[in-house]
């Protein structure tokens, strides 16, 4: 009786998988095909002979490499700031009752609700006061407001999973409260740091609307903006577009796919239980 | 005896010590903005003060009048809240099922299964935008070969958006194909958690299947399940990019959600005050629909 299985589900399940998957496939296999196959109909479901001209075209766009290399930098350094002054407030919330603790937690879950639509306005006109439109550092600070709530949050619950005893042993032995935590904790949140600096990169990767309005330089710009402009100035350029597509992909599904495992513990330990 | 001691000699200070950059960054790039925008929203601020530097004059209420008595900013909130029960109620819907499914198929099939969701996770909006344009494209696009293929439907050059009722519905395809799997996968960790003692014993009882997951299924993943619906909600409510895209950069009003007038009316039109006025309208509407999530989330993070 223990959880039946049936060819019927697994037919089910093959069927929903492929019809969750088809439009990945259709980008692949669109990208690596020769432009009279792509405009054909009726179209072809399998692949051809291969032709790699598509990527050839997306490569060969004037900024490509430039929005690559702005890409992960913004991607790093909005993880690498995350990251630090994160776990610190992750550390304080997981181990500490202190007052206004509460209220702090009110604000970290609020300001995940704010849309990042709502806050272009204001942020665009602050950075415009300092100088710093059109500058990395001023998109890696904007990328904060949204990683950082996050990365909080998430740190927390794998903190709170790591036993107080253990930190206590290591005070015993005279560890102060931080050397407890660096040499004791940290360690044992390897795969929640990984989890977490994956969703912000992911994040910061395929941001959009900040970085359409706050960069104008075109090498400053973003994959993701190089992919939408690519829409417009290509038309339809089907072959073109899905082999950009492919790329912008390739790096995050790499990524997932690397820790697609701690992703989803990560998410039920951060946001499920305490 | 001295750990103890320890612990309770530095909390005074150090926890502040600790959340002390954050709060700071939080202000910096989310407070002051945020006061800035309800500031602009009180002013009429337009292209000549962004350029000059100049304070924008007061305008007290008018940006709100104007916004609230425009019967077409009615239509756009209506479109959204429709937009985005329609996205929740699929993306739910269709997650719960995937995560049944997946708690009853072959270990292999499962495995293709979340290797499938992974992967669409992974799909950048943008990604999935192009992608979604090209399946449903007018003259090559494959969604209108196959459906023409049904009998009686001829959809040969079809363009879906030239009637927004039919571009809304791709424009809820990629979002909701977008986030089915967070859902699923998040359901499924949920899914995971009901013993299974449980469910054989109310089936040995002569429970029918629905009555099991409704008594017994449902209150163990509530929690989970509210979360998902609601965070789904969040995003869904203030969703730009995909219309943006789908649109190639120039929604038509018909297209207007929330997010997109908010932004058109700040960008393109260089009416500052009114975009944040809009966006003001939009935070509110949000935070009061997740008074509940808040409420579960804030209990959770008390627990431990």
């Amino acid at each position: 009786m223990r959880r039946r299985r049936s060819l019927g589900h697994d037919l089910l399940g093959l069927a929903l998988a492929a019809v969750v998957g088809f439009p990945v496939y259709w980008m692949v296999l669109t990208a690596f095909r020769p432009a009279h196959e792509i405009l054909s109909l009726p179209p072809r479901f399998w692949p051809g002979r291969p032709t790699f001209d598509n990527f050839a075209r997306a490569l060969g766009t004037e900024t490509f490499w430039a929005n690559v290399r702005s890409s992960v930098v913004i991607g790093l350094g909005t993880v690498l700031v995350s990251l630090v002054v994160g776990t610190l407030a992750a550390f304080a919330l997981a181990r500490f009752r202190f007052a206004g603790r509460k209220a702090f937690v009110v604000v970290i879950l609020i300001v995940q609700m704010v849309p990042l639509t709502a806050l272009i306005i204001p942020v665009y006109l602050l950075l415009n006061d300092v100088g710093m439109t059109d500058s990395i550092t001023g998109v890696i600070l904007t990328y904060l407001v949204f990683t950082l709530p996050f990365t909080v949050w998430m740190l927390r619950g794998f903190i709170a999973g790591v036993p107080v005893e253990l930190e206590e042993a290591a005070m015993v032995d005279g560890c102060g409260r931080l050397g407890a935590f660096r040499r004791v904790v940290l360690p044992l949140l390897a795969p929640g740091i990984i989890a977490t600096s994956v969703f912000a990169l992911v994040q910061a990767w395929n941001e959009y609307v900040l970085v359409y309005v706050l960069l104008s330089s075109p090498e400053k710009q973003t994959v993701s903006i190089w992919l939408v402009s690519f829409q417009t100035s290509f038309g339809t350029d089907y072959g073109g577009l899905m082999a950009g597509a492919t790329l912008t992909a390739l790096p995050v599904v790499v990524f997932f796919l690397v820790v697609q495992r701690r992703i989803a513990s990560g998410l039920a330990v951060g946001a499920v239980k305490g | 005896m001295s750990a103890d001691r320890g612990r309770r000699r530095r909390p005074r200070l150090l926890p502040y010590l600790l959340i002390g950059p954050t709060v700071l960054a939080l202000v910096l790039v989310l407070g002051y903005p945020l006061v800035d925008m309800v500031v602009l929203s009180f002013q009429d601020m337009t292209r000549e003060q962004l350029f000059s530097g100049s304070s924008p004059p007061w305008a007290g209420l008018r940006q709100f009048r104007r916004i609230l008595g425009d019967a077409f900013f009615w239509t756009v909130v209506a479109r959204t809240v429709l937009f985005t029960a329609v996205c929740v109620a699929l993306t739910v819907f269709c997650g719960m099922v995937t995560a049944l499914l997946m708690h009853r198929v072959s270990p292999w099939v499962r495995s293709v299964i979340s290797g499938v969701l992974v992967m669409v996770w992974a799909m950048p909006v943008m990604v999935a935008g192009s992608i979604f344009r090209w399946l449903f494209d007018a003259d090559y696009g494959v969604v209108n070969w196959l459906l023409s293929n049904l009998p009686g439907v001829d959809l040969a050059k079809h363009n879906w958006f030239t009637n927004p009722w039919e571009g809304f519905t791709v424009i809820v395809a990629v979002v909701v194909w977008g986030s089915l799997p967070f859902a699923a996968i998040t359901l499924r960790a949920a899914l995971a958690q009901v013993p299974p003692e449980l469910e054989e014993s109310a089936v040995l009882d002569g429970a029918r299947p629905f009555q099991v997951f409704r008594h017994v299924t449902l209150p163990v993943i509530r929690p989970v399940l509210l979360m998902v619906t609601t965070l789904t909600a969040i995003w869904d409510f203030g969703v730009f990019n995909q219309i943006w895209l789908m649109r190639g950069g120039q929604p038509e009003r018909e297209y207007y959600l929330l997010g997109v007038y908010s932004f058109i009316e700040s960008f393109a039109v260089n009416r500052y005050s009114t975009g944040a006025a809009i966006a003001l309208v939009t935070v509110v509407l949000l935070l009061a629909g997740s008074v509940v999530y808040l409420r579960q989330m804030l209990r959770t993070g008390e627990a431990e």
